[in-house]
């Protein structure tokens, strides 16, 4: 029976590219989307990364004159929500879209389109936050924005900078909060079959408790960002003693948000490097279910030591002793975790290639971290600690020694799947080394500065106080760490044009992704994949002799790995379609954004039609064209 | 393995296990030095050598902690390095009884941590007996005190020694964070709210500090000093402060400009500032009776001299950004009239 069509009107046409720029704009496929994050990303932290050198060269010299205060306070915010919000968390989700589905044996993650959604809201949520260098400057309240400094007018110079802030994060947040529910559907839907939640990487559940707590964690800022908006824009007094608000309410708002962020940005990495450890040991990782409950008891205890943000605020002997006992034990589980990795690679066979030297790295600079982090929580020294560059020490080496060298191990790790080809080894050792280097270099003084009374956030100090050698020796490290990155780019960048063919398993590794070629097809896996044992593909590979020890599986041997599933692949696979709808829904949320700034309701009218007219051509559209 | 082999490999060992030895003793002497006036670690007042004392065992322990396990690390590299004749690694997957170890040692440590710190933590809220009181209030960007003897002053808190000084912290605008390192751990001055603090000093001397958190464009300028003399002196010093400024007539044009000139959009001394004994009583900027006696002026950023002065005066928010104190187009002749009443002002 044949089916009368109607034509469709040409708003609602499908994108047709597969190929060029239209492509990537209309794209559904999660690598995609996620080399899409990967890239975003790394420009901003390269931008926060000039802040940084900025900031340093106006500080290695006291009194210095390069830039005035004004520009340094934009600077400092500049930077914190920068490597915060634009290169850590999109860093992390870029590693969620590329590698969930992948290592789940799964073809997409849950909602394709919706997954389109967060890239979009995430860029231009970056695009507008950078935009307020043009119109007035940038957000110069800290990342922070404590109430009533940020909350209310007059306090800082500029009249919009902090709207930029309080309504980009807005819009980052809602790439989160609808990021975070569509990866938590993918991890616990779209398993392949046999995948029990105890059989899953470790990365997959440290993506699936990062998935969590942003899930819980983003409407928390929300509401705190929305005050402040309400605060500024028409006068709602939420933070404003002088109208019966309290600026501390923020601060509980704020740190309840901000504390499980620092899981946020921790726990991707430590899922890395809990598959990096066990490949490059040849070693299963060492007590799997300690790791993964203690990554989820920090989930959880994330939670509760906000306050430890706040010892000096006044809060009263019995709150400060309460939140200074829980931080003490969420060292707990770090510990346990930070045992279990040198437990994995005791008694292996150690391969030092790039990927397992930044996993090592991570191990021995998170153990500094975590330590100074154990000094924070004996509250009277922390009331000389706080706001000192101590404390700038301490989330460098978790955020930086820790995340950020945890993620590049796995761009390195990684980057043979993505691109098929090999990263040069010893680019990759040179990047490493001077990195590690450079990073001691800047971010080890800040103990000894800190605790030699050196405040944050001070654009200029008096000579004679003791600092100078150690700010110097700090600038001249950062240097040292863009020039690393230099190293990085260019690996990166060579690597991908020639670097050595890969294959589909260069590393000789344990986990799903490596069962198909590099790179993957749009479809993944031709045949989904049955899953007997944690780490399948090792054990596809290999069985154990008496002793315990690895016995290669003779080749043709292992009856689930068919070649010839691969050769007829993509025959009737159906991918979900491209779309524009995700972009036209996005683009409407910064222009809603500039309506709030310019008091314009005409403006924020289009803003909101526009988002809902994306909305309204996605839900008319099937997720899936009709094959032609 | 052979013998040789083995030997270099623990040499090996040894030497890194001596650099970190080395680089650790390098990096604490450097951090303890006791150069620098705002150094924590060289407490001198009984609040600040008690959170010194929990610093030195915890740090202590830290440090323990980082050498055993960075050492162990380093260890597993070089013992488990590929190509050592290990052949395949043992595929083992974990070992229940030292994962309970490892969870039990750092909970017993930690735990012992807690019993020392939470004492000390109520131990330090308790107001003291017999304490001298004055009021701080933080302002964009300078300190302001009020003794209950009747002292007002700014930047420079006097106090005696082996006295508690029971600080209440208010702030007229944003959130401060009163600091004197030697002295005191930090406490925040919110508006809103009143907060304390107790800082002691057991020797007389100069201690430096400065607002610890971020207050905006010239927060870094925001600085403090708390000057503790003995007992007797301290007494002199209050009752040198509760007398009126005095008059001087070498210096009659600078006390009409200051009483009742107009600069700049109508701008005045007296709008602004106090002169106890005259009938200048603004409240927005520092009380300046006996501003020539202090050591330092606008947020304690420069040094009190006629040179220091006359660069101020000329140009507010050139030297200190975002000065509330504006820019008044003084002539040359108003500046040095101005600059030698306000110095006259003992």
């Amino acid at each position: 029976m044949a089916m009368v069509t109607t034509p469709t009107p040409w708003f609602l046409r499908r994108p047709k590219a597969s190929h060029g720029i239209w492509s990537w704009v209309t794209t559904v496929d999660h690598k995609r989307i996620g080399i899409m994050y990967g890239y975003t990303a790394f420009v901003f932290f390269i931008l926060g990364g000039l802040e940084a050198l900025l900031i340093r060269a106006q500080l290695a010299t006291p009194e210095g004159k390069l830039i005035s205060a004004d520009l340094y306070n934009q600077l400092f915010t500049t930077h914190g929500v920068t490597m915060i919000f634009l290169v850590v968390m999109p860093m992390g989700a870029a590693f969620f879209n590329y590698f969930i589905p992948l290592m789940i044996g799964a073809r997409d993650v849950a909602f394709p389109r919706l997954n389109s959604l967060s890239y979009w809201v995430f860029l231009f949520g970056g695009l507008f936050l950078y935009s307020s260098w043009f119109f007035g400057g940038a957000p110069d309240g800290g990342w922070f924005g404590y109430a009533p400094l940020s909350s209310s007018a007059g306090f800082l110079p500029g009249d919009h900078r902090i709207d930029f802030y309080a309504l980009g994060l807005q819009i980052l947040g809602v790439a989160s909060i609808v990021a975070s529910a569509n990866f938590i559907t993918t991890i616990l839907n779209m398993r392949a079959p046999g995948m029990k939640l105890m059989k899953m990487p470790v990365f997959i559940w440290m993506s699936l408790v990062v998935n969590f707590l942003l899930l819980f964690a983003m409407p928390v800022i929300a509401v705190a960002l929305f005050f402040m908006t309400f605060d500024r824009t028409f006068g709602a007094l939420f933070f404003a003693p002088a109208g019966g608000g309290d600026p501390i309410l923020w601060q509980h708002l704020f740190w309840l948000f901000g504390h499980p962020e620092v899981y946020i940005l921790i726990l991707p990495a430590m899922g890395i490097v809990s598959e990096i450890l066990p490949v490059f040991s040849r070693k299963p990782l060492f007590g799997y279910s300690f790791v993964v409950f203690s990554g989820a008891a920090i989930g959880f205890m994330g939670w509760g030591v906000w306050a430890h943000h706040m010892f000096t605020v006044g809060l009263g002997p019995a709150a400060n002793s309460a939140f200074a006992v829980s931080t003490m034990f969420i060292a707990v589980p770090t510990g346990v975790k930070i045992f279990n990795w040198m437990a994995t690679m005791a008694g292996g066979s150690l391969k030092f290639k790039t990927p397992m030297l930044f996993s090592i790295g991570f191990i021995a600079m998170f153990i500094i971290g975590g330590l100074s982090g154990v000094t924070h929580s004996i509250v009277p020294h922390d009331a000389q600690q706080q706001d000192t560059y101590y404390i700038v020490a301490h989330f460098h080496y978790v955020l930086f020694g820790g995340a950020i060298i945890g993620l590049f191990g796995g761009l390195y790790f990684w980057f043979p799947k993505i691109y098929g080809k090999m990263m040069d080894e010893r680019l990759g050792k040179i990047h490493f080394w001077m990195m590690l280097i450079g990073f001691n270099m800047t971010f080890g003084p800040f103990h000894i500065l800190g605790l030699k009374g050196m405040p944050r956030r001070y654009y200029t100090y008096q000579a004679g106080l003791g600092w100078e050698m150690w700010n110097m020796l700090s600038t001249v490290g950062a240097f040292l760490i863009a020039a690393s990155t230099l190293v990085f780019m260019h690996n990166w960048v060579k690597s991908k044009r020639k670097g050595e063919i890969a294959g589909n398993d260069p590393w000789d590794a344990r986990t799903l992704e490596w069962t198909i070629p590099s790179p993957p097809p749009e479809y993944n896996f031709a045949v989904i994949p049955t899953v007997t044992e944690r780490d399948d593909f090792w054990h596809r590979k290999y069985k154990e002799d008496k002793k315990g020890r690895p016995v290669p599986v003779p080749v043709g041997g292992s009856e689930e790995h068919s070649e010839d599933a691969e050769h007829d692949a993509g025959h009737g696979i159906h991918m979900p379609s491209p779309s524009y709808f995700p972009l036209v829904a996005a683009i409407g949320m910064p222009v809603a954004g500039f309506a709030v700034i310019l008091h314009s309701w005409p403006l924020g009218i289009v803003g909101t039609v526009i988002t809902l007219a994306g909305f309204y051509g996605w839900v008319l559209e099937p997720a899936t064209a009709e094959e032609h | 393995m052979d013998r040789p082999l083995r030997k270099r490999a623990r040499s090996k060992l040894n030497y890194v296990v001596r650099l970190v030895a080395l680089a650790s003793t390098l990096l604490l002497s450097a951090c303890i030095s006791a150069d620098a006036p705002m150094n924590y670690l060289y407490p001198e007042g009984p609040r600040a050598i008690q959170a010194d004392r929990l610093w030195d065992v915890t740090f202590g322990i830290a440090a323990f902690v980082f050498i055993a396990v960075e050492g162990g690390l380093i260890f597993i590299l070089f013992k488990y390095r590929e190509g050592k004749a290990h052949g395949s690694p043992r595929q083992i997957e974990g070992h229940t009884k030292f994962e309970l170890i490892w969870t039990a040692i750092p909970a017993v440590i930690l735990t012992g941590i807690a019993f020392m710190t939470v004492p000390v933590i109520f131990d330090q809220a308790r107001e003291p007996a017999d304490a001298l009181q004055v009021e701080v209030i933080g302002h964009q960007w300078w300190w302001e005190y009020k003794y209950d003897n009747g002292v007002v002053t700014a930047n420079e808190l006097h106090i005696p020694t082996d006295r508690p000084v029971y600080l209440t912290l208010k702030s007229v605008d944003v959130i401060h964070s009163y600091w004197i390192p030697k002295l005191a751990g930090k406490q925040d001055v919110v508006p809103g709210r009143i907060n304390h603090m107790t800082i002691e000093a057991t020797k007389p001397g100069e201690y430096l500090g400065q607002c610890a958190e971020y207050c905006g464009l010239s927060h870094a300028n925001m600085r403090a000093k708390a000057i503790a003399h003995e007992p007797a002196d301290f007494d002199q010093w209050v009752a040198d402060q509760l007398e009126d400024a005095a008059s001087d007539a070498s210096v009659q044009e600078g006390e009409d400009l200051f009483m009742t000139g107009v600069f700049a959009d109508g701008q005045m001394c007296v709008a602004c500032h106090a002169v106890q004994g005259s009938d200048a009583a603004g409240i927005v900027g520092p009380n300046l009776t006996h501003v020539g006696s202090r050591t330092r002026f606008a947020g304690s950023m420069f040094e009190m001299n006629e040179e220091n002065l006359k660069a101020w005066l000329n140009d507010p928010p050139e030297l200190k950004p975002g000065s509330k104190m504006p820019q008044l187009n003084l002539t040359d002749e108003q500046i040095d009239d101005l600059t030698a009443y306000l110095l006259s002002l003992k």
